[in-house]
């Protein structure tokens, strides 16, 4: 057993060190809101945050997660509050089929928590995941208002 | 896992606006593993189409699927609509097929494809909401024993005005559902819209956001297995042998089994185990005829097809183009060409069955629930009423998740482990290299002009792939695609916009051995480059502006004409654009509706592109959800550019040689421009939505690199010829 430590919670996972952290979160620890779409860090469906930055877990290890803060999608609501991206992204009607929305979410929480108020040039060079649907529009609409509220 | 809980005993409910847009899935009932058989849709109903439950909730059943495109939330809003119910307490939920099939196919068709979703249930679904409010008004006037006529509903209370008694469609629910349905109902005019035609929120966002929502891919059930597969890499090939002693050994791994007769699945605890046993399995392949083909073998072999002297079909024709290009004192001609490529949704296929002797069930992403569940049922070998298909959202569909391999395989692998529910989950590899391929064309276009410059004769001839030969061989007669035609034909819907004396549209069937699929838009990507890029060629030749020249062509075709008017307006087509910045402009006919587009775009000198601004309109004569159609076009723009700039599936070997999104882009944030959309529904009829605006994407910054360049591009995707983004 190897020991997580996922939206605040230690999780056993039964996994061997070299796993990628997304199959962890996803087959061990029943966290399905991570997403698989491409395996080798390219689509960003998978985007967590290990100790506050954004990461694509499909590219690290369990073994590499060891000891570090990891949170996922279903963590990032605080005390039953959304975030205010996820708040920002329901009141702007953002995902379409909404596959890629969670790793979506996750990458701008962690701009925003670099970033407070980014513009659209680190709007540009943060956030750099595969939205087939094409909400780009509204993502970048929906993250300039939550860097306002 | 509440997942399991949830998937396992109930058709999805999806949305619940009540409860802030959550996903309530399976509210009610607890999972039993014992029995697989299905859970029934929440009863009691007042029509097929409608449950009202006591506390006031509405439930609105959708028979089409929900991959993004926003019409699980159209279609609850037309039948909310004519039910004058109250849309904060709408919810829905998916009837399954096989609950369908066994009353009649009373929800009628399940296939969302060609942009039908709406347009083509609307007449159907408006009237299940007027009956539905016809007998929830019937049984309070029952009650009250005043005659129905003189009673009102809005909002889901219904009022007795002469009496001032008022109820609640809840509380009259039960005995409504005991009324005769009324054959009668006039629908309303969508000028009284109150509830369609308005940009409301989504009903599924809320657990889009959270994490919560649950894909096919997600779907857990207890002692369930997960299964990766390897299907034979060249096309037509067969699976010879395969070496399983080498993975004896490896963690987690249950059972190695055929599938069919071109593939391999390895069954283990996780899929991660089955995966990475599966990529080191020994497999012997019998690559069959097709092991030495290449896509530059295609692309000559489609090159003689534009010949004249090959044999070729007719698709549109009038007068005799032949005779005029013949006598003409100018003719302008040129070849384009457009590849293959893949659908690539962001969740690849998947597909979760549960086999015992007695039942078969599949949870899946599926844009054909009928079409699955005829799959299952073949697979399986049980009687229909033995089977059923749990449909999932999906995450995204973009017409590959029509087809239904996938579900197949899954129904053949789970048959090998009787009482083990499998999900079999396809890699982003196996998904890009086993697709239903955007077919590959080339197509000829031969313009006249008399000495007055005048368009004469204008002949396309178009030599490649047809989808429905190999899809549904029964639709093609004697050699014709009609889809092949979409967008150069004079009836349908998808009509050419211009009226040229003499025309001939003619297809020369090529098949390369690359299954051909329904790629959002299907032909209209292509026959839209071939078309308004070539139109504004021949603008050129003429000296004439691009726009004005159309318009000489379109004085018969107003609805065609009204899109590309409007773009240019809003664009501002008739004065300059800024320093450095080049317009193009291009527009469509498809899926029943218009649509048109001016991009503005930058051009350095090394040939990187910045794209400014894109300006679209479309009219689909109806506007369920405008808020929604946006961003329909939107994002159809992003699918559109991503073929442009980036797409192209190709072979060699008889393989095809991308595999991911390394080698298959995708357009990003940084690189698309806002698409400032003008949705301007004319009435009458009622038009697509989900595909139509993608096919005058790639024209329309095509023809503004024109314009910034002089030159022409003929071939996608652009970075074949190096041709990026700033």
């Amino acid at each position: 057993m190897t020991a997580l430590f996922v939206n605040g919670a230690k999780i056993d996972v039964d996994v061997e060190p070299d796993t990628p952290l997304l199959w962890a979160l996803r087959e061990n620890a029943g966290l399905t809101g991570t997403k698989y779409g491409c395996g080798i860090a390219q689509c960003g469906a998978c985007t967590v945050h290990i100790d506050g930055q954004a990461v694509r877990s499909c590219s690290v290890t369990v073994g590499d997660a060891v000891g570090k803060k990891i949170t996922t999608i279903e963590g990032l609501a605080q005390n039953g509050v959304l975030h205010r991206v996820q708040q920002a992204w329901i009141d702007h009607d953002v995902p379409q089929c909404g596959y890629c929305q969670s790793g979506m979410i996750m990458a701008v929480a962690a701009l925003l928590s670099e970033k407070p108020n980014p513009s659209d040039h680190d709007i540009d060079n943060a956030i750099t995941n595969i939205c087939r649907c094409g909400t780009f529009q509204q993502v970048r609409e929906a993250i300039h208002a939550a860097a306002k509220a | 896992m509440s997942n399991s809980i949830d998937i396992g005993r109930r058709g999805f409910l999806i949305g619940a606006a009540s409860l802030g847009g959550g996903l309530a899935l399976g509210l009610d009932i607890p999972f039993g593993a014992e029995t697989a058989t299905a859970a029934p849709l929440i009863k009691p109903e007042v029509n097929a189409w409608v449950v009202v439950k006591p506390d006031d909730t509405v439930i609105i059943r959708i028979a089409r699927s929900e991959m993004g495109q926003g019409s699980l939330t159209g279609l609850a809003q037309l039948v909310a609509e004519e039910l004058d119910c109250d849309w904060t307490k709408v919810t829905t939920e998916y009837p399954t097929p096989g609950e369908s099939a066994a009353r009649s196919r009373v929800w009628g068709d399940f296939s969302t494809g060609g942009s039908r979703g709406i347009r083509s249930s609307q007449d159907y679904v408006r009237k299940g909401g007027a009956v539905a409010r016809a007998m929830l008004i019937q049984a309070a006037a029952n009650e009250w024993s005043v005659p129905a006529k003189e009673c009102r509903a809005e909002k889901g209370v219904i009022t007795h005005a002469a009496s001032g008694r008022s109820t609640s469609y809840g509380k009259v629910a039960d005995a409504a559902a005991k009324l005769t349905p009324p054959t009668d109902v006039t629908l309303k005019d969508p000028r009284d819209w109150k509830i369609a035609g308005k940009g409301l929120l989504r009903l599924d966002t809320a657990d889009k956001t959270t994490g919560k929502m649950i894909y096919g891919a997600d779907v857990k059930l207890p002692g369930m297995l997960n299964a990766a597969i390897k299907a034979c890499p060249v096309f037509g090939g067969k699976l010879a042998s395969y070496d399983e002693s080498k993975i004896a050994n490896f963690k987690g791994v249950k059972k190695v089994v055929r599938v069919g007769d071109n593939a391999v699945a390895v069954v283990a605890d996780t899929w991660w185990h089955a995966k990475t046993a599966l990529d080191t399995l020994p497999i012997v392949w019998d690559e069959g005829p097709n092991a030495k083909t290449s896509s530059a073998d295609t692309a000559k072999w489609l090159a003689e097809g534009l010949n004249d002297s090959q044999p070729a079909v007719t698709g549109n024709e009038n007068g005799s183009a032949h005779a005029a290009i013949a006598k003409a004192p100018k003719v302008v001609e040129a070849v384009y060409s457009y590849p293959h490529q893949n659908h690539a949704a962001m969740e690849p296929l998947n597909a979760t069955a549960l086999y015992t002797p007695d039942r078969c069930e599949v949870w899946t992403g599926t844009q054909n629930g009928e079409a699955a569940f005829d799959a299952v049922v073949h697979a399986s070998g049980l009687p229909a009423e033995k089977c059923d298909v749990h449909k999932t959202i999906l995450g995204g569909g973009f017409g590959r998740k029509g087809f239904t391999d996938y579900v197949t395989q899954a129904v053949l692998i789970a048959k090998q482990l009787p009482g083990t529910p499998v999900k079999l989950l396809w890699s982003r590899e196996e998904d890009m290299t086993q697709g239903k391929y955007h077919p590959v064309t080339q197509c000829k276009l031969t313009g006249a002009f008399d000495a007055d410059n005048k368009l004469t004769a204008l002949h396309i001839r178009i030599s490649g792939q047809s989808i429905l030969s190999t899809v549904r061989p029964q639709a093609v007669k004697n050699g014709v695609d009609p889809a092949v035609f979409q967008g150069l034909v004079s009836t349908g819907d998808a009509q050419i916009g211009y009226d040229v004396p003499n025309l001939l549209v003619e297809h020369s069937m090529r098949n390369p051995p690359v299954p051909p699929g329904f790629w959002r838009g299907v032909n209209i990507n292509q026959n839209a480059i071939y078309l308004e890029c070539f139109m504004d060629e021949l603008a050129h030749a003429t000296g004439e502006d691009p726009l004005a020249f159309r318009r000489k062509l379109m004085a018969n075709h107003p609805k065609h004409l009204g899109v590309l008017e409007a773009v240019a307006a809003r664009a501002g087509w008739d004065k300059p654009a800024p320093d450095g910045v080049h317009r193009g402009i291009a527009g469509y006919m498809g899926y029943g509706s218009y649509v048109a587009a001016v991009a503005e775009i930058s051009v350095a000198q090394d040939d990187k592109i910045k794209i400014h601004r894109i300006v679209a309109a479309t009219d689909p004569g109806y506007a369920v959800n405008p808020a929604q159609i946006e961003r329909q076009i939107a994002g159809s723009f992003v699918y559109g550019l991503s073929a442009l700039f980036h797409g192209a599936i190709t072979t060699k070997d008889g393989r095809v040689e991308q595999e991911n999104f390394d080698s298959y882009e995708s357009m990003r944030l940084k690189d698309m421009p806002k698409v400032e959309c003008i949705v301007m529904p004319s009435g009458g009829f009622w038009g697509g939505v989900g595909e139509p605006t993608i096919c005058v994407a790639a024209p329309a910054v095509l023809n503004a690199y024109f314009a910034a360049t002089g030159k022409r591009i003929r071939s996608v995707p652009l970075k074949n010829a190096n041709i990026g983004f700033v």
